[in-house]
Formats: structure tokens, sequence, C-alpha cells
């Protein structure tokens, strides 16, 4: 499709306003004012909404396709959240009204709204405290390191390295060095966390260390006790990456099970839409001892029942985000929240479990699975048995396209050679995950037979595979290079 | 229960072909001591009734004032097709685009957001948006220190000061200086700023309009930038770019704006958009993702993220940022709105802020004792008065009568707590400036 500027005619009318009675000329200085027009395209609204649908068309979405991709937990988005962001009382609320004195009064809505959300995310967490300031999963992740940073600081603890295991997010270890810290690559065994591994690279200049729990190979990290016990004996704090907490809502509480900072990933667990990539929404939640180095400012109740904003922590970490985080999305998950309750959530888990599971048994005899175990919300499969057929698991992905499905999560974690990572979610009925696993079966069969089935996919989209390196060195990042 | 659609039928079957006795068997390796001590959520409701509720709790908010709050933050018309366009679920609901042939609705429209506003800024590259304007900023000096291999920050105080504390935060464990240029009277000091340009400095960070609303010319300050090797940040307000000079046309090296004037609502803070641009010598160093046109196999033209050699899940620790996401459906709005309203549009609808911000501050300065703080320096649609009383006492008593006169500056800059800040848009219609007016005058009478 022609980019929409190539569409630009000019002259034609779009949304415009009314016509000012003087012209900026008239009120600022010429030195001030651009020489050319920022060249921005002109359409009828009607040419802008042909373009926009055409190229949704071009796109996969939960609500059009099966999504199992793994690590980002493609559970359907429940409409009525979306009404709930909508809602002008919220939409229309400027962010500075609670700096204005006494006109917090003008927000209290809202300011509830966050109250009950980080209650509630307590309650599930078995956290002390939470902020909703963190804006995506890495932003919380940087967030929490900058707290386990200033915890150490504040105790007078020399500390520099912060311990990430192989199966975590690249993201782990970029938050830790971005807040400063070295970082330490832990080898894992058989999958997971080895207490004898750990004990060779733990001293007394480890700050933390970050833990996806269950890990990205959908496994649960069951020396967890242990690892707890050796951070504490060295004064070193446990990071929770809440990216696969979709595994263990009312099965497991991260503070009840020692950990001292947890992120969690609103758009995954708690239904907030993807949006092809944002926005998301990572709060962060503490134990007792690392709450006055949480973000400014925190909301909190006077006893008379009214909320008001909190500035005045010295020990905090500052500011993350510019008011309280994407407010627009911890609405939406708070509803959801509401509308799920306690048992909702915990049955959520139950069958993201039972769904990994089902579709891990349907599929271990025609794909490797390296850790071929009970898994949690997500398992890992390899396709390196299709190797001397020279079928990779990036075919395989493009094949699934070409059936309408999004492809897994492929070429990660990095610790299993052809990764093929699926994550089914609690959303998909037992029709679906069979017809899946019926496809990608299909697929594999055909494509030993002939390699060119995979290898050529897809073939039914707008596009084949695209010349990768081509973008890379030609670098045309606008319409304009 | 609802969204989960596995009937008991279902699971007897799922059970049977994992072979598992039950459910609860699928969380064996939990340890007991690590079961929950608690778990005492509400239970759920019908759509209905959370309905009910999240109405009940925005009715609590009081979003009927006629309001001239601004900060960074302004309320402009969203054209009706922005939401009709944003929440077709084929965008809300796709993951990032890792799988390019099915993600080419999202990878042109970023690749059109990314030609968008660096025609805005004028510089050549954009990255696919960060966070915010804040997170935007701090990423910008980043790729100051990157490139340079410097470690001091110059900050003109009269950028906004919501980024300022939060660059101090992210920066506070990454062994920089920040060095604060004191505004004057709500202008940036250039000569200070030129004069604090030296051997260490990566970057010198400005902001236009500044956070007090008044425009200037950086074309020299960032000519002294080049010359001592100091990479020039500007912060701008995206609706003016279309009549003001741009970055580009000054000489800036990387230009960042907040975009939630772009066709976001203010939703209380979020989700809004960081808009990050640059020219060709620091394009290696920009964090997040970035769409690049290309070919498939049959010629055709497509679009995939490249350059990711930069990010995290290749580069790890060394990537050049944490940053994995970016607000691709708020880059979408951003894009949407500016197709809408167009060349024509957002050149129309800067320059009725901009009337009627003079138009205001002609009106309120006509009050005795009111002034314009910063004097006769060029504005565009926000300018601070000086009162002859405190702030927050005018903004009490015209709040509790409908009117949100402004930001009271003495909340961020010390002395200046008579001073308020009024930001005009389109929306704002003389007639309501008028009752403004007269509100105040009777308030300071």
């Amino acid at each position: 499709m022609n980019t929409v500027f190539k569409k630009s005619t000019a002259g034609r009318e779009g949304v415009w306003p009314a016509e000012p009675k003087s012209s900026p000329a008239d009120l600022l200085p010429a030195g001030l004012l651009r020489q050319t027009g920022a060249g921005l395209p002109s359409l009828s609204e009607l040419d802008v909404v042909r373009h926009f649908t055409g190229l949704s068309k071009r796109n996969y979405g939960v609500d059009g396709n099966f999504y199992p991709l793994g690590s980002c937990t493609m559970k359907y988005n429940p409409k009525f959240a979306e009404t709930v962001a909508a809602l002008p009382g919220f939409t229309r609320l400027h962010p500075v009204l609670p700096q204005l004195g006494g006109a917090g009064r003008l927000c209290q809505g809202a300011l509830e709204v966050m109250y009950e959300t980080e209650r509630l995310l307590c309650e599930l967490c078995g956290m002390e405290a939470f902020t909703l300031h963190p804006m995506a999963g890495a932003h919380g992740e940087l967030t929490g390191v900058m707290i386990i940073a200033a915890y150490h600081k504040d105790k007078g603890n020399k500390k520099t390295k912060i311990i990430v295991p192989d199966s975590a997010h690249g993201t782990n270890p970029a938050s830790a060095a971005i807040a400063g810290f070295e970082v330490v690559n832990l080898p894992s065994k058989d999958g997971i966390v080895d207490p004898e591994e750990l004990a060779k690279v733990l001293d007394d200049s480890v700050a933390g260390m970050m833990m996806t729990c269950p890990n990205t190979l959908g496994l649960f990290e069951k020396n967890l006790p242990k690892i707890v016990e050796m951070l504490r004996s060295v004064d070193a704090l446990l990071y929770y990456d809440g990216a696969n907490l979709n595994a263990i809502m009312g099965k497991m509480r991260v503070g009840d099970a020692g950990f001292d900072v947890v992120h969690l990933n609103l758009h995954k667990t708690f239904a907030t839409p993807h949006g092809g990539g944002g926005p998301g929404s990572g709060p962060v939640g503490v134990s007792q001892r690392l709450v006055p180095y949480l973000p400014i400012s925190r909301v909190e109740k006077l006893e008379d029942g009214q909320f008001f904003l909190n500035y005045d922590f010295p020990k905090s970490i500052g500011y993350v985000a510019p008011f309280y985080g994407n407010f627009g999305v911890v609405l939406k998950a708070y509803a959801y929240i509401l509308r799920l309750g306690g048992a909702g959530l915990t049955r959520a888990t139950e069958c993201a479990v039972l769904a990994a599971n089902y579709l891990r048994k349907r599929l271990d005899k025609t794909l490797e699975v390296p850790f071929d175990r009970v898994c949690m919300h997500e398992f890992v499969a390899s396709a390196c048995n299709l190797g001397e057929c020279h079928v990779r698991a990036l075919d395989i992905a493009k094949a699934l396209l070409d059936r309408g499905y999004h492809a897994p999560t492929i070429y990660f974690p990095l610790i299993v050679k052809e990764a093929l990572m699926f994550e089914p979610t609690e959303t998909e009925s037992l029709d679906t995950l069979d017809q899946f696993a019926d496809d990608l079966i299909d697929i594999i069969e055909k494509s030993k037979a002939d390699p060119a089935y995979a290898t050529g996919a897809p073939r039914t989209l707008p596009v084949t595979r695209l010349d990768e390196t081509r973008a890379a060195r030609s670098m045309e990042l606008t319409d304009d290079l | 229960m609802p969204y989960v659609p596995h009937t008991p039928e279902d699971i007897r079957r799922m059970l049977e072909v994992i072979g598992a006795p039950d459910v609860a068997s699928l969380f064996d390796e939990i340890p007991a001591a690590l079961r929950p001590k608690s778990f005492a959520l509400p239970a759920g409701k019908s759509e209905m009734d959370v309905l009910a509720h999240m109405e009940t709790l925005a009715n609590k908010n009081t979003c009927g004032q006629v309001s001239f709050l601004g900060a960074g933050f302004y309320d402009h018309h969203i054209p009706a097709a922005v939401d009709a366009l944003s929440m077709r679920s084929e965008f809300y609901t796709a993951y990032t685009p890792y799988q390019p042939e099915a993600s080419q609705g999202t990878l042109q429209a970023i690749f059109e957001y990314q030609t968008a506003v660096t025609r805005l800024t004028g510089l050549a590259y954009a990255n696919a948006s960060v966070y915010d304007g804040g997170s935007a900023l701090f990423e910008a000096a980043m790729m100051a220190v990157r490139h340079t291999n410097r470690r001091k920050l110059i900050v003109c105080e009269a950028v906004s000061p919501i980024y300022r504390v939060m660059l101090a935060s992210y920066t506070s464990n990454l062994h920089l200086t920040l060095v604060t240029i004191p505004h004057k009277n709500g202008c940036c000091d250039l000569g200070a700023l030129q004069n604090a340009l030296d051997a260490d400095t990566a970057a010198v960070i400005v902001q236009n309009p500044n956070f007090f609303g008044t425009i200037a010319d950086f074309t020299a300050l960032f000519d002294a930038a080049r010359a001592a090797g100091v990479v020039s940040v500007m912060s701008v307000y995206p609706v003016l770019q279309s009549v003001l000079k741009s970055p580009g046309e000054m000489g800036a090296d990387v230009a960042v704006a907040e975009g939630q004037s772009l066709g976001l609502p203010l939703s209380f803070g979020g989700p809004y958009l960081g808009v990050m641009t640059c020219n060709k010598a620091l394009v290696r160093q920009m964090p997040g993702r970035m769409v690049g046109r290309t070919v498939d196999g049959e010629g055709r033209t497509g679009f995939v993220l490249t350059l990711q050699a930069r990010e995290q899940h290749i580069r790890r620790q060394k990537a050049t940022s944490n940053i994995c996401s970016n607000q691709a459906l708020c880059a979408l709005r951003a894009l949407l709105y500016l197709c809408l309203v167009g060349q024509e549009g957002l050149t129309r609808t800067a320059g009725l802020c901009i009337e009627r911000a003079h138009y205001a501050a002609g009106r309120l300065t006509a009050i005795d004792g009111v002034t314009l703080l910063s004097g006769s320096a060029p504005f565009g649609n926000e300018f601070a008065l000086s009162l002859p009383v405190n702030a927050y006492q005018v903004i009490d008593k015209l709040t509790a009568r409908g009117y949100v006169p402004g930001f009271p500056l003495g909340r961020y800059y010390p002395g200046l707590e008579n001073a308020l800040l009024v930001a005009c848009t389109e929306k704002t219609t003389n007639e309501q400036i008028g009752i403004f007016a007269e509100m105040l005058r009777g308030v300071l009478a």
C-alpha cells in the first residue's frame, strides 16, 4: 500500500478548526517562525479512514487470530474495559489537578481507583505497597532495580552487582545496567537456577538477583526457598519479574515466597490490550523494608475517606514518570480484577496452566520438548529435530501465519536451540487448541515431505519474507529517506 | 467464569491427555511453604455491576470546569475518527510486530508516524516512540552521553520541571553531572547556557516554548555547542511545530516531544507518547524500536523492525536502553490526528492557540497589578502572569466557581509564588477568557 503521504492532494479539507483571525506572523517575530510548512498531508476524512482501515486488515490481532506468543500472555481483552477507560470522567482529567492545593478534591474518583488498585495488587502478590508509575514492564524493572540501589545506598552497603539467570528476559540485564549495576550472568541447570552455581557468584558485592518464576522455559523454580536464604545471607534483594504472573495467581504470592521487589505487566496478566507494542503498564510492588524508596508521589487515604497524593518521601528514588503512570491502562486492569475477583483470577491461572500442558502433550511427539515435564503457563519446544530436513523454527512460524495463527515466540529463551515458545492462555477454547495442534502437526508432516512447504511460507499474506538486511543497510526510516 | 471457555467436560478431556488426575496436581511443584498466606480478594462481579461502579468513580471526578491548565499537557480537540480507527481491534489487540508479514498494518503506521514527526521537527530520523516526553528527554541525554563519551549535562531551568525531576532520578546512579542554568524571568538565559559549554559537556538541553511559554531562537547556542562538540537537545510542543522554527532549522541534533497534544486525551497522566527524532550522526545511538522500509522476495515494498542489534534481546546489558516497547497505539493516534487535521488543520490549530493566548494575556494584564512575568518576550499558547497575591489563593477561589485559572509556578520555582501559568487551546473561547478576566478582577479587587 502507498504511504498516506503519497495520497495527499493539495487543498483537500480534513478535520479543520475555524480559521484564526490573525496569522502567527502578526503576533510573533518572523525569526521564530518556520520557513516552510511541515509537510503534513492534505486528506479528506474518508481518505484517512480508507487508508487506515486498509492498514488494519494487514495485521493479526487477538480478536481475529489465535496468538500463542510465549511470554507475552496474549489473552482476550474484554471489551467493557475499553468502555471504562473511555469514560469522560477519566479521560478529561488534567494530570496536574492534584498539585493545585485544594483541587485534589476534583479528582477523588481517579485517586480512589489508584488507591484501590494498589491495595488489590498488594493482596494478590503479598507485598506491602505498590506504585503504579512505571509505564511498561521494562520500566518497572528499572524502577525496581533503582529501589534496590536506593536501599543499599541508604544502608551504607557497597553493592555493585546484580545477578541475572541466563533464562531471563534480555531487558533484565539492560535494566540493571541502566540503573548503574554490573550484570553477572548465571547459567541454569536442568532449566532452572542451581544453588551451587549461584554460590559461585554470590558474595557481599551482590545487590540483588532478578528472577522470573516460573522462568522463561515455563518451569517452576523449585529451589526458590534455598535461593531466598542464600541471598538474605549477604543482604541481597530478590527481584520478581512478573512477566509470568499468569501462572501463579492464587497459587503462590511473590511476597510470601520471599521476594522484595516485583513488577507486574498489566498488559499481560490483567488483559489490557498490547496495542501493537504499547502502551503497557508495569506497577512495582515492594516488601515493608523497601517502602521508603518507592517513587514519588504516593496516593494515601485520610481518616475522613478522602484521598490525596503525598509527595514527601525524602528517601524516595524520585520520579520515574511525569505523573502516575499509564492511568488509562490501570483503569482497564482494575476493572478486569473486579470483574474476575479472587476466584476468577485463580481460575484464569489454573486454565492457563491446563491449556499449556494440554498443548505440550499434543505436540511433544512431533516437536522436541527439551524439558518435557509438567510446565506452568507456557512451554518451550525445539525445532532441532527438523534440522535434517532443513526446516527451522522460523519456517514453522511462517507456515503458521499462513494458517491464520500468530506464531509462537521463536529463538527465545536463548538457552534452547531453535526454540518455539508456546503460551496458549486460559481464554482459548479446547477446539482452538485442537485445531492449532492439528495444523501444526500437519505443517511439520508436509515440511518433512517437502521443506519448501515451510521455507517458502508465508504465501497468503500481503508480503512474503522481507529483506531485513537491506532494511538495516538502507536505513529508510521515513518516507523522505 | 468470565473469559475462560473450558467446560468441566473439556477439563476432563484435557487432564486425560496430560495424564494428570486433577488441575491442582499441575501445581504440585510449588512447595507448601510457598503457598499464599492470604488471598482475600473480593468476589467477582457482573459486567453491569463493574461498569456501574466505574461510572460512580468517574462521576466523583469533576471535569466540567473551564480550564486554563497546560504545563506541557493540553486539552485539544480530538477528531472522532481518531477513536474510531485506533479502536479497530486489528491494531489494539496486536502484539509488537515481531512477525512482520502478519504485522504490516502496525509497521507501516509506525513508519508513517516516524515520517510525520521528522517533518514536524525537521530532523531526518525518528524512533517508534518511547513512554512519554520525560523519558524521551532522558533517553536523548543518554544518546549524547554515549555519542560524546562525556558525562556533564547542561539543562536550562526553563525546561519543564516535571521532566527535570525525572532526569535527576534516572541519572542518579549513572555518575553524570547535571548543571542547571537559571532562567531569567521565564526566559532561557542563552548567554549563560553558552558560557557553560565546555569539553566535559555531553549535551545542552533546552525547551521551546519553554515551561513558562516563552519562545526563543537557539540557533546561535546550537552553533556554539557544535563547535564545542556538544550535542544539542531540544524539547518541543508538537502542535506549535506547524508554525514555529523547527529544531532542524535551528541546528539541533536531537529533538524530543510529549506527543499527548496529538490526539491523546489527558487521562490523568497517561498513556502518553514520547516522540524522539535526531540527525544522521546520532541515529545509531537512538534507543527503542525503529521501523524501516524494505522489500520482500517478490520485490514488493514492506516494513520491518530494524537496527535491532542495538536492542536488549541481542545486546542484553550492552543495549542502548532497557526500553523494549514503544507506545505503538499512542503513536498510531498521533499519526491519525496529524493526517486528519493535515497541514492546514494543524497550522490553524496552532494559530488559534496563539491567538487566544494573546487575547487572554491582553485581557488579564489589563487588570491592575497583573503583568506578564516575562515582559515583552514572545510566547505561544501559554504565558506566565505575575499576580499581586499568591497564585494558590486565586486558584482556590476561581476553581470553586468552575474556572481552573492555571498552574501555580511557585510549586517548582521558589520565589515565583505569585506567578500563574495560563494556557489556551483552540477549545478556549473568547467568552470564557472574558469571564476569567472578570473573575480575576473580582478576586483581586
